[in-house]
Order: C-alpha cells, then sequence, then structure tokens
C-alpha cells in the first residue's frame, strides 16, 4: 500500500508497510499513481499526454526505477504484519507505566476539563503516600524484565497533593536499584502552584514535565479559569518561564489545548515561542459534540491549514537558527518505533494503567470514573482480564475501517478512550480525530523530507 | 534515480526482527494524552546504539 501527497511543493510518496519515503518529481508521482492499475502502453500514453515533451524513454527509465524500488521492498510492500496483531493476546504483557491520579481535584475551573474540573464525576480525593508507594510496589512486581519504568503525576492538579509526590519519588528511588529498575517521573501542572521548591524537585527528579498553557491570554483565560471565574494567564505564565529557565537540557513540553473558539491555534503555538517557550504541544480539544466549543466539520479546513501554516513556520525558524518543536511532529525516521510499537499503539489497559487516589485500576486516565472499566486494584491487581484481552486486541488491525488506511502504523489504530467516547466502543473509531492525525503525519512527513533534501 | 529521492527509513519489517523490547516511552506519558500518536516515539534501542 502506498499514499501519494502533495505539499509544501513537495511530491511525496509513502510505502505503508516498509515506512519507506520518497520524493518524487510530477512526473513520477504520476506514473506512481497509475503504475498499479494500468499497462505500461496506457500509462505510456497518458503520461505523453499530460508532458509532451517528455521522450518515451524517460518514462521507460521512470518504470524502471519503480520497479527496482518494487523489487527492494520499497514500494507497494505487502502487509506482512496481519498475523503479527494477533499474538498479542497470548502475549505475557508487562505493566511499565502507571498514571497516578494524585489529586481528584485542581485549583482552576477549566471548562473543557476531561476529568470535570480534576473530579472524575466523583468525589474530591487526594491520594495517600500508602497507595502511592503500592502503586509503586505494584508497578514493579508486574514489570517482568522491563527496566525503564514511567509514572506520571496526573490530577486534578497533582501539586496540591505535592508531599505525596515527593514521597513517592523517594520511595521508588529507595528501592529502584534493588530491583534493577530505572524510574522516569513526569509532572503535569496547571502551574498555580510552582515555586522554586517544585522546581528543585522536578528538576532533580522529573524525567518530563508538562504544563499546561493554551497560547494567548484571551484564548487561556476563557476556558482556564480559578474557581472565582478569573483567569489564570498573569499567574502561571511567570512561573512556567522562570520554571523553563531554570530547567536547562531536561524534557518539558508546554501543552495547550485548542477548541473551536480559537481555530487559529498557530497563533497560540507562536505566542508560547515568542514567551521563549521551545518544546510545544497543542491538542485538539475532546468533548462532547454539543459543547460550545467542540470543534466542528467546518472547522476541519481552517485545521488542515493551520497544521500547513504550523509546518513551513517550523521549517522556516529552524533555518534560521530559532528552532521549535511540535509534539506531533516529532518524528524519527530512522530511529523511531520498531512495528510491534506500531501495531500495539498506547498500551492503555495491557502496558499501562491509571490509578486512582484510592488505588483502582482504570486502563488510562481517560476512563476513570467510568465503572464498566474498573479493572482491578493496585493490591489484587488486574482481575479484570476479560477486558484487558480486549485492550491487548486493540491495535492497528482491530478496525476494519482501519484496513486501508494508510496511517495505521503512525497510530496504532487511534486512542481506544476517544474511540470509546465517539463510538460506545474501544474498537471503534473518531474519524475527526483520523482526519487531524493524518493530515499532522503528513506535515510531520513532509518536514523530514525538506530536511532531508536541504 | 532521476525522479526519485528515497529518504533514509527504518525498515519496518527488518524492526519485526530486533524489535519488541518494550523498554520505549509509553506515548501517552509525554504530552498528549488525549490522542494516540506512536510515530514520535524514540526507539529506546537505537537511542542506546547512537
Amino acid at each position: 500500500m502506498i499514499h501519494q501527497f502533495k505539499l509544501n511543493g513537495y511530491n511525496i510518496v509513502l510505502d505503508v508497510f516498509s515506512g519507506a519515503v520518497h520524493v518524487v518529481d510530477d512526473v513520477a508521482y504520476d506514473i506512481i499513481a497509475m503504475y498499479k492499475n494500468s499497462n505500461k502502453n496506457k500509462i505510456t500514453k497518458e503520461i505523453l499526454e499530460k508532458y509532451p515533451n517528455l521522450k518515451k524513454w524517460d518514462i521507460d527509465e521512470c518504470l524502471s526505477d519503480i520497479k527496482e524500488l518494487e523489487d527492494k521492498g520499497k514500494l507497494f510492500s505487502e502487509d506482512v504484519y496481519s498475523d503479527l496483531a494477533f499474538d498479542f493476546k497470548k502475549k505475557n504483557t508487562y505493566i511499565k507505566a502507571l498514571c497516578l491520579h494524585i489529586a481528584h481535584t485542581c485549583n482552576l475551573n477549566c471548562e473543557y476539563c476531561f476529568a470535570s474540573q480534576g473530579k472524575y464525576h466523583g468525589e474530591r480525593a487526594l491520594m495517600s503516600l500508602e497507595v502511592g508507594k503500592r502503586a509503586i510496589d505494584f508497578l514493579i512486581e508486574n514489570s517482568g524484565k522491563r527496566h525503564n519504568l514511567e509514572v506520571d503525576f496526573f490530577g486534578g492538579e497533582p501539586l496540591m497533593n505535592f508531599d505525596v509526590v515527593k514521597g513517592i519519588v523517594e520511595y521508588a528511588r529507595s528501592i529502584e536499584k534493588e530491583h534493577n529498575k530505572n524510574f522516569r517521573f513526569t509532572l503535569t501542572t496547571n502551574g498555580v502552584l510552582l515555586d522554586d521548591d517544585v522546581i528543585d524537585f522536578a528538576n532533580k527528579e522529573c524525567h518530563n514535565v508538562v504544563l499546561s498553557l493554551d497560547g494567548r491570554k484571551e484564548v487561556h483565560d476563557r476556558l482556564r479559569k480559578t474557581s472565582n471565574g478569573k483567569g489564570s494567564y498573569d499567574t502561571i505564565v511567570p512561573k512556567f518561564k522562570h520554571f523553563v529557565e531554570r530547567r536547562g537540557n531536561k524534557g518539558y513540553y508546554v501543552r495547550g489545548t485548542f477548541t473551536h473558539n480559537n481555530t487559529d491555534f498557530t497563533n497560540d503555538i507562536f505566542h508560547m515561542a515568542d514567551l521563549g517557550f521551545t518544546e510545544l504541544s497543542m491538542e485538539p480539544v475532546v468533548c462532547s459534540p454539543d459543547d460550545s466549543y467542540a470543534l466542528t466539520y467546518d472547522d476541519l479546513p481552517i485545521i488542515y491549514e493551520q497544521y500547513e501554516i504550523l509546518a513551513k513556520e517550523m521549517l522556516k525558524r529552524e533555518k534560521e537558527g530559532k528552532p521549535i518543536t511540535f509534539y506531533h511532529y516529532m518524528i524519527d525516521l530512522t530511529g523511531g518505533p520498531c512495528i510491534y510499537k506500531r501495531i500495539s499503539g498506547c498500551g492503555s489497559g495491557s502496558e499501562y494503567f491509571a490509578v486512582t487516589p484510592w488505588g483502582d485500576l482504570y486502563p488510562c486516565h481517560q476512563f476513570v470514573g467510568d465503572e464498566n472499566y474498573l479493572m482491578g486494584d493496585i493490591w489484587k491487581g488486574v482481575t479484570n482480564t476479560v477486558k484487558q484481552n480486549e485492550f491487548k486486541l486493540c491495535n492497528a488491525y482491530a478496525r476494519p475501517e482501519c484496513k486501508e488506511c494508510w496511517a495505521k502504523l503512525y497510530c496504532s489504530g487511534g486512542c481506544a478512550a476517544n474511540a470509546y467516547h465517539a463510538t460506545g466502543s474501544i474498537s471503534g473509531v473518531y474519524e475527526y480525530g483520523c482526519k487531524l492525525f493524518k493530515k499532522r503525519i503528513e506535515c510531520a512527513i513532509m518536514m523530514q523530507a525538506s530536511k532531508s533534501l536541504n | 534515480m532521476k525522479r526519485i529521492m528515497t529518504i533514509e527509513t527504518r525498515d519496518l519489517e527488518k524492526s519485526a526482527v530486533n524489535g519488541g523490547c518494550g523498554e520505549c516511552q509509553t506515548s501517552c506519558q509525554s504530552a498528549c494524552k488525549t490522542s494516540c500518536g506512536v510515530a514520535n516515539q524514540q526507539c529506546e534501542k537505537c537511542l542506546n546504539e547512537e
């Protein structure tokens, strides 16, 4: 299977199953498009009609090059992975990542919060240190040979329970060596409670920090408000700047959400860059279609254009020596994920779980609060093995809709939670998300092509 | 090739042989939390070989 697209002056041909990327001229682009459905005479005739200055031998040469790539398995390669996908159910599953819901409460009242202002449709709650420590033990016990274990401090707002965060890290560090493990911690915060203590801690212990900022002040303050209705931009931006200045070369993301209210979201990304942040992420809002800020199908052409603007601007900034990183455009064509990862996806419900403040396990943070998806707890382990098997098989080959999709080895079939919320089934397809995802991958591949050629 | 330039990429079929160690980052642990993208995850083995 191949996927062809034109973007920013480049003609790109992606060979889906080998992962090969070819940048071609107009003639080769047209010939490749016809190659599998026409015979040589028909291709030659049609190409000569379209490009009258071309010689027949030129077309022959191009056809021969295409044949060579096909023979090498770099073009029109066959799908040899589908059997691999169904072996996953038999595979032992080791757990390697936990999202710890340190606090089901928040000091902001963001209108679009999927966690319902941090409470996940339940009561306010804080994780105790005992639960946190047990979660670390549970992760080690179930991690098999996995060396790198990830723990994300999430909420609500985890800094509302910062002492427990520190206690959990101290405990994990005290036992990681004896178990031959390496913990990588991430802190996701809205920034309200950031101070030098938190910064010192995060810079020492956290592999990554995710700082929530939606961009321009008016955009951010419209939905990210304090409990008394005041915008939070002025409180958090100086703190984030201070944090990032002191972060050195350690990982961080300034992460925003865009909605129907700011479909011109590249202005928010560039605003973040103007503030001095370079590691950026901007996610489309996930909400009910009935919400006033929900993205609409009419927004799609605007969003596509925005993604193209972003890709072109990023190439320009890189040339000027002022590069920015956009999470969804990070694509490493040589050192990226292997085929197992590309098929199996995010690992929710099999190697990745969310832990509630009271120690219940859910397939991921987006399922927390939905009792249908209670998977077990950190004392008894995963007891809902029926659901666990469903998640194991929820991969790039699970959905008939993905069969002919060129992007399936980039998204692994998509986010199970988004599918569930959009269709009622984790094996459904969140079609709107697919459209945005595919556009982002085209932009990301185009950027790599551009960098390779220049 | 005059009209086709192939960019260097990881051969996915070969990665079926040497891949699958599972040490790479869980995608949702980085920055998205609301979508599933695996293509931007770094392969831990490739990283260590660099």
